[in-house]
């Protein structure tokens, strides 16, 4: 790629790539923010013009507004915390040279590859049901109550869902992150004198720490616009609405497609501080 | 102190038996290393001696006590790993010091060690440096720093300068013979390069498939070879061989002669090989040339000295040192 013909020849087929990308972003982009801008009513006379910021603070001063962020928090970060354990644990059992590993592991991964409608539809009618559920049979089968999940602590249940779905994902990062531990330095650590607990802390757990962030970064973006799992369980009752649900019902069940847009705005702007926050600790960790 | 003594240690992997049961004393002070063609269990008898690999059947004791079921970390031996091992996330100081740490050490003791060691080995201008911006060299005298810290019985270097450029495994060499000298501590090294153990050692232990094939001196085991195996791999360019006719005169099935012990003659007559001269090394000061055609062997390697010119294609003419013609028998046992 040294000279100047070359270079304008990449660029030229680079260029249909490009436009597709830039298009795909900037025309949403774009039409959210015009959007934004304009008290817009589909079924209810339609545009009708500019409203300047009205938009903007009616969406932030309504009442669902902030209990929709702190649930967005909640499940996210509950998210990260049981797949991150769980998936380091995992993946160090994972390690340990065991009969049918392939098996073992293609079945420990199976769950990413289930639809998230389905799999939420599984839970809430296989395990969830507080009538017919499986849970409802264990809880019973010991004498207690059984636990109306999605009604008494519906948050909780969704993070259940979701980590059940993204456990899987993170196991299997930090199982190929495991892997590529040199096997000298622990046995180097070994020699050193570290017990198990001081070879995980020490050795282990910084090893794994890029692979750690990879994961929450990935996860993040991901979980920040999780939708069926809440629509197919609870339709945002119960407290679990997050800013993604509330922006759907703000457009299609209000059918105000200008507040929705406002809204749109909020979340892209959250997530780039979240983006933001998450590079420049993936950089620092990178660079490492 | 660091006396090692092996008794009939075997060690199998599931069927395969790699090292048959094995007799080994190894004395408090010496530098004893391991040599052997890869493959040969050189490796996994030094594992054995660290204590990362369980013994199948027999004993290890150290300064007599049985460690054949210590843990590694209790056995008071320290070990340098090929790769080096060090700990990429933490600088070299706290490389050095972590066993220190995990002993539970004072604080400031921790840091006179490291200073110590760290002054030893000229690594006191990079202790806050990660072990990814050190060199090859430095890495290596990372690694030996953080086995010199605990002061241990005995050192165990599983081929520590394989992975390092010829003229630094040149100076490493040295710099590990001058720490042996300095300490005074047992070591025990792993090497697969003749030369290494030549250099270094008090005491060879040739290994082939697990057996112990000799064991003595770099002399020893340069003048008397006990058997073919050792003739060849030891010295460099290897032993002559010769078979048949030759042999025979000499009352021997196999004789060896060491190519530093053939003399390049005038004129054919009485007891000289004759050959043609095929490839030539110049290394200055000698001149290793490889002879074909003598009806003895498909080549003689012969050392001349670094003036002696003969091109390729000559006819040359070799008279062998009568007095250090090694003889071994069918079996290739030397015959004395």
């Amino acid at each position: 790629m040294a000279t100047q013909h070359s270079r304008s020849a990449a660029r030229l087929m680079m260029a249909p790539a490009v436009v597709l990308l830039l298009g795909w972003m900037l025309v949403p982009l774009s039409m959210t923010l015009w959007f934004s801008f304009r008290k817009f009513l589909p079924l209810r006379g339609g545009d009708q013009g500019f409203v300047g910021f009205d938009n903007y603070v009616r969406f932030i001063s309504s009442s669902s507004f902030w209990p929709a962020v702190q649930t967005t928090l909640v499940i996210v970060l509950g998210v990260l915390i049981i797949t991150i354990v769980f998936g380091v644990l995992l993946a160090m059992l994972l390690d340990q040279p065991i009969w049918g590993q392939g098996i073992v592991r293609i079945l420990i991964i199976a769950p990413f590859f289930v639809m998230p409608t389905v799999s939420a539809l599984v839970w809430k009618n296989i395990f969830m049901d507080p009538v017919n559920g499986l849970l409802a049979h264990l809880w019973r089968a010991f004498g207690a109550d059984p636990v109306v999940w999605l009604t008494d602590v519906p948050v909780y249940s969704i993070v259940m869902i979701l980590s059940w779905q993204w456990l899987p994902f993170a196991t299997l990062i930090l199982l190929t992150a495991i892997q590529s531990l040199d096997g000298e330095q622990l046995e180097a650590s070994e020699m050193d004198g570290a017990g198990f607990l001081s070879r995980f802390i020490y050795i282990i757990l910084p090893h794994l720490s890029r692979a750690i962030t990879i994961v929450i970064l990935i996860q993040t973006i991901f979980l920040l616009s999780i939708f069926a799992e809440i629509f197919v369980t609870t339709g945002g009752a119960f407290g679990t609405r997050t800013l993604t649900y509330l922006i759907f019902q703000r457009v299609l069940e209000s059918q105000n497609v200008g507040l929705g847009s406002a809204g749109g705005v909020y979340a892209i702007i959250l997530a780039n501080i979240v983006a933001i926050f998450l590079m420049r600790i993936v950089g620092k960790n990178l660079d490492a | 102190m660091g006396r090692i003594v092996l008794e009939k240690v075997k060690k199998s992997f599931s069927e395969v038996t790699v090292i048959p049961p094995l007799d080994l004393e190894i004395e408090d002070g010496e530098f004893v290393v391991f040599v052997g063609p890869s493959g040969c269990g050189k490796s996994t008898l030094l594992r054995l001696i660290a204590g990362l690999e369980d013994v199948t059947d027999g004993t290890i004791r150290i300064d007599g006590n049985d460690a054949t079921s210590i843990p590694p970390a209790k056995r008071g031996l320290a070990m340098v790993f090929q790769s080096y091992a060090l700990y990429p996330h933490m600088s070299v100081r706290k490389n050095i010091a972590f066993p220190l740490k995990m002993a539970k050490m004072d604080q400031a003791e921790i840091n006179r060690r490291v200073e110590n060691a760290a002054s030893v080995l000229n690594l006191t201008d990079y202790l806050d440096r990660r072990p990814g911006q050190l060199s090859g060299g430095q890495r290596q005298r990372v690694a030996i720093g953080r086995a010199i810290v605990r002061e241990p019985a005995a050192f165990l270097f599983d081929e520590p300068l394989s992975n390092l450029d010829a003229a630094l495994r040149v100076g490493m060499r040295m710099e590990i013979s001058e720490l042996h000298k300095k300490l005074d501590t047992t070591m025990i090294y792993v090497t697969h390069d003749q030369v290494e153990a030549m250099t270094m050692a008090d005491k060879i232990v040739v290994l082939r498939a697990g057996n112990i094939e000799q064991v003595g001196s770099p002399l020893e085991l340069y003048r008397e070879p006990r058997n073919l195996f050792v003739a060849g791999f030891i010295g460099s360019p290897k032993m002559n061989l010769i078979e048949g006719a030759e042999a025979a005169k000499h009352g021997a099935h196999t004789i060896g002669i060491r190519p530093e012990h053939i003399d390049v003659v005038e004129a054919a007559g009485e007891g000289v090989w004759s050959g043609v001269v095929g490839v030539s090394e110049h290394l200055g000061s000698d001149t290793f040339f490889h002879i074909h055609e003598t009806g003895l062997a498909e080549t003689i390697t012969v050392r001349a000295d670094g003036e002696v010119s003969l091109k390729h294609g000559d006819t040359i003419h070799l008279k062998p040192r009568a007095d250090v013609i090694h003889r071994f028998d069918a079996e290739g046992l030397r015959q004395s």
